[in-house]
């Protein structure tokens, strides 16, 4: 991963509404700010939360312009969904990173019988010519483990960490995620966060 | 107190200025990409806050407020200043006495709209000025210089942002000692100001008119507007976030970034286009800024390449500037990852969503699925035609519910099915409008249902809550902006008293009473309203009794699936619930419906 003193970090992240992921990029750019780097987010609209496609962008660098990522332009993509992580694959720039929660919702058309969820190799393939570096994660199952699969995304969030070439102390991360979790879950998404983390530590990245 | 850095969206950042400026009315109704706006402004306890009950009023009320000589922030989104089209024409007519600031949030793209347009064109026609952010800072810093203008020139100033800016979050700094203090309140009696007869706004017009005179002076000093040097060779004219994309694409190029965007002046305009060999116009939606430079005499270039509708981004200011040869033409990606045929993720009703136990019985009327091809369209009339609103219930206009023929803008739905009716359909009509949107702008329709004896059915969806927008309070609700406990406006009540005789009242989640409520006042040869009640799934927090399909008595006949709740799902030919997302006893809908009574509480299954 090159390094921010010149350039720009963008991370898509997408899913399903419900996800919690305009959470772990509010989280992330809040930790961008207070390391002194300049930020913008944006994230879908309006009529998409309900049970729609979820898409966050999030724009890091010493001066960032443009809130939206522009497409084949971004760093990271990072999906909470694999039919979520097919449908923005074309926002990848050559040789960035994808990480992929390894999780089907299918949605209603599915069950109404008039289109198929497309198979692991067909999405995990969409990204071949794009880049070699795709991770699958089993978040679901860990943070099933864990208590509470609504720790998804800050899991997901701790996976990410380790991809990002800025330097982020622990103190900083549970800043940012104190300021935005009631204080009564905040050790369980800590270790969810930690987990997520973990998870990323053997990774080649 | 000191200066502090902070993450914020556009609309937190509006409020906040707003705020700071000392704003002390704050009017709006909830509306994609402005909602955030009031909820926002309607935390400070010490100013007062409303959601009013349509944009028209909204306008009215910060009328009135602005003519106390406090300064007042009224905000909607694009369409909604076409509901305060008159109030607003009226403002603009009259000027202010505290400063009045009127938010107009587009939906370049409509990311949840029911059209798009450009509301650029409301300064022209009311000859007020008009303000451009183009991230959270200046939405911020702008206000206070948007309720200096208003003052200074006795003008409504129109604020105007597009979703990319209202729902974007950029870093603002923000100076908490700034806070303006509180202005004295009175009314000062000026009847040849504020009593619009003809006479009296006969005196009105020239001053709007020396008004833009000024205010074009103005435009050429502001700091509102900045040259940005450059090269020299290629200038920029952009605002909003246009600009930014524009800065991500010509890093090199001379800039006119405007903040001030009607009127514009022709001395700033003449001089930046003295300064480069070329100039380009970068904006969203229509030449507004590009047609007032050619009409300067100006050359430009801009719409020739730029898209005209739909939402801009860095890739289509790119494309644009290459086909002007500003910049040279982008080398196609070597290799573009596509994957063909997704199915897509439409929006949905909720699981336990109240609305879709009608919409599955209204469906089923005039056995419409049997006439509507797969694209909704049928050469004959189905038997019956549902005239449909704005609200989450406009999504069962998708399969497999399929039970919308219409939907045009708020409390479109009455008027709408009274015209069919007039018209001489032969099929039954009925007309499905939700509480709020029914406060915003049903009853009048109602009432002229009555006054014109149309036979048509209104069926009233009640959540008891705004929800598209996010759950925002009504006069139905029983709850302010800000709060505190109202008077609840009876929907119930509002029917009877205009003077429809049929009425009935039914629980959304019991599918026999429903059935029969549409039915016989579908039935009944006269007009006739339906309130369905029943408590938004999202606003419901208890799930007991998750629903369960026993796989033994299950033949997928499928019915269950026909309510299109995302909870019933099929997987390898078996049908099931899924259990985060059942809202068990608070719905029920499926097990009522379930013809072989295969669903039932996970409890007695001994699952």
């Amino acid at each position: 991963m090159k390094s921010l003193d010149q350039g720009k970090l963008d991370i898509l992240m997408v899913g399903v509404g419900g996800q919690g992921i305009i959470l772990a990029s509010d989280i992330l750019g809040d930790v961008a700010l207070d390391i002194g780097l300049d930020v913008k987010k944006t994230d879908t609209l309006g009529m998409a939360q309900r049970g729609g496609s979820v898409t966050s962008h999030l724009r890091i660098g010493q001066k960032v312009w443009s809130p939206l990522i522009n497409i084949s332009e971004a760093d990271i993509l990072m999906a909470f969904e694999k039919l979520e992580a097919a449908r923005w694959v074309g926002y990848l720039r050559p040789g960035g990173a994808v990480i992929i929660n390894n999780l089907a919702i299918p949605p209603l058309s599915i069950s109404l019988g008039t289109q198929v969820y497309p198979a692991d190799e067909a999405i995990l393939g969409s990204f071949r010519n794009v880049t070699d570096t795709v991770y699958l994660v089993e978040g679901n199952k860990k943070v099933a483990d864990l208590g509470d699969i609504r720790t998804l995304n800050i899991f997901m969030l701790g996976y990410l960490s380790r991809f990002l070439p800025m330097k982020i102390t622990d103190e900083q991360w549970e800043k940012g995620i104190a300021r935005h979790l009631p204080a009564k879950i905040l050790d369980l998404n800590k270790r969810a966060f930690e987990a997520g983390r973990e998870a990323a530590a053997g990774v080649n990245i | 107190m000191s200066k502090i850095r902070k993450l914020l969206s556009g609309n937190e950042a509006i409020a906040l200025g707003a705020y700071h400026a000392g704003v002390r009315v704050a009017t709006a109704y909830p509306g994609t990409p402005s909602t955030e706006i009031l909820e926002n402004i309607a935390g400070y306890k010490d100013l007062y806050a409303e959601w009013s009950t349509n944009e028209k009023v909204a306008m009215e009320v910060g009328l009135g407020a602005s003519y106390a000589g406090v300064r007042t922030l009224v905000s909607m989104k694009h369409v909604g200043l076409n509901v305060a089209a008159d109030p607003f024409m009226a403002a603009a007519t009259t000027g202010v006495h505290g400063g009045l600031v009127v938010v107009s949030a587009d939906d370049p793209g409509i990311h949840s709209s029911q059209g798009e347009q450009d509301n650029r064109h409301f300064a022209r026609l009311g000859r007020v000025p008009m303000i451009e952010p183009s991230d959270s800072q200046e939405a911020y810093d702008f206000m206070a210089a948007a309720y200096e203008i208003s003052e200074k020139y006795d003008t409504p100033v129109l604020f105007r942002i597009t979703t990319r800016v209202a729902h974007s979050k950029s870093v603002v700094e923000l100076d908490m000692g700034a806070v303006r203090a509180e202005r004295n309140k009175y009314f000062h009696h000026n009847v040849e100001k504020y009593v619009m007869l003809p006479g009296h706004a006969r005196l009105r017009v020239p001053h709007m008119h020396r008004r833009v005179a000024e205010l074009t002076a103005l435009a050429e000093v502001t700091p509102l507007n900045q040259v940005i040097e450059g090269d020299g060779r290629t200038g920029i004219i952009s605002s909003g976030v246009a600009y930014e994309y524009a800065r991500d694409v010509f890093p090199g190029a001379s800039f006119l970034k405007l903040g001030l965007i009607y009127p514009l002046s022709p001395k700033l305009l003449q001089r930046f286009a003295g300064q480069v060999k070329k100039l380009f116009v970068v904006e969203e939606l229509d030449p507004f800024l590009e047609d007032s430079i050619k009409a300067m005499g100006i050359r430009v270039e801009g719409k020739e390449h730029i898209p005209r509708f739909g939402e801009l981004n860095i890739g289509a200011v790119r494309h644009a500037a290459a086909k002007s040869e500003i910049i040279p033409p982008a080398v196609p990606a070597a290799a573009t990852a596509t994957i063909g045929n997704l199915p897509g993720r439409p929006p949905l009703l909720c699981a336990g969503c109240p609305h879709a136990g009608a919409f599955f019985v209204l469906s089923t009327i005039g056995k419409r699925s049997k006439v509507l091809d797969a694209a909704g369209r049928s050469e004959k009339e189905s038997g019956l035609i549902i005239t449909g609103d704005i609200g989450c219930y406009t999504l069962a206009t998708y399969p497999p519910l399929r039970a919308m023929d219409t939907t045009a803008c708020m409390g479109a739905s009455i008027g709408q099915a009274i015209g069919l009716v007039k018209a001489g359909v032969t099929s039954k009509v009925a007309a499905v409008i939700g509480d709020s949107t029914f406060m915003h702008s049903g009853i009048t329709g109602l009432i002229d249902a009555i006054y014109n004896d149309a036979k048509i059915t209104v069926v009233i969806l009640d959540n008891g809550t705004t929800a598209m927008t996010g759950h925002q309070d009504h006069p139905g609700s029983g709850k302010s902006a800000q709060g505190n406990v109202t008077q609840k406006v009876d929907i119930a009540k509002v029917v009877e008293g205009a003077g429809v005789r049929n009425l009935q009242v039914v629980d959304a989640f019991d599918i026999k009473s429903v059935r029969s409520a549409i039915s016989s006042a579908l039935g009944g040869g006269q007009l006739s309203v339906v309130i369905v009640r029943g408590k938004c799934a999202v606003t419901n927090r208890v799930r007991k009794n998750k629903r369960y399909v026993d796989q033994d008595t299950c033949n997928d006949c499928g019915v269950c699936l026909m309510i299109g709740c995302p909870a019933i799902q099929k997987k390898e030919g078996k049908i099931y619930i899924e259990a985060s997302a059942c809202m068990g006893d608070a719905c029920g809908i499926c097990q009522q419906l379930c013809p072989k009574k295969a669903i039932s509480p996970e409890e007695n299954t001994g699952k």
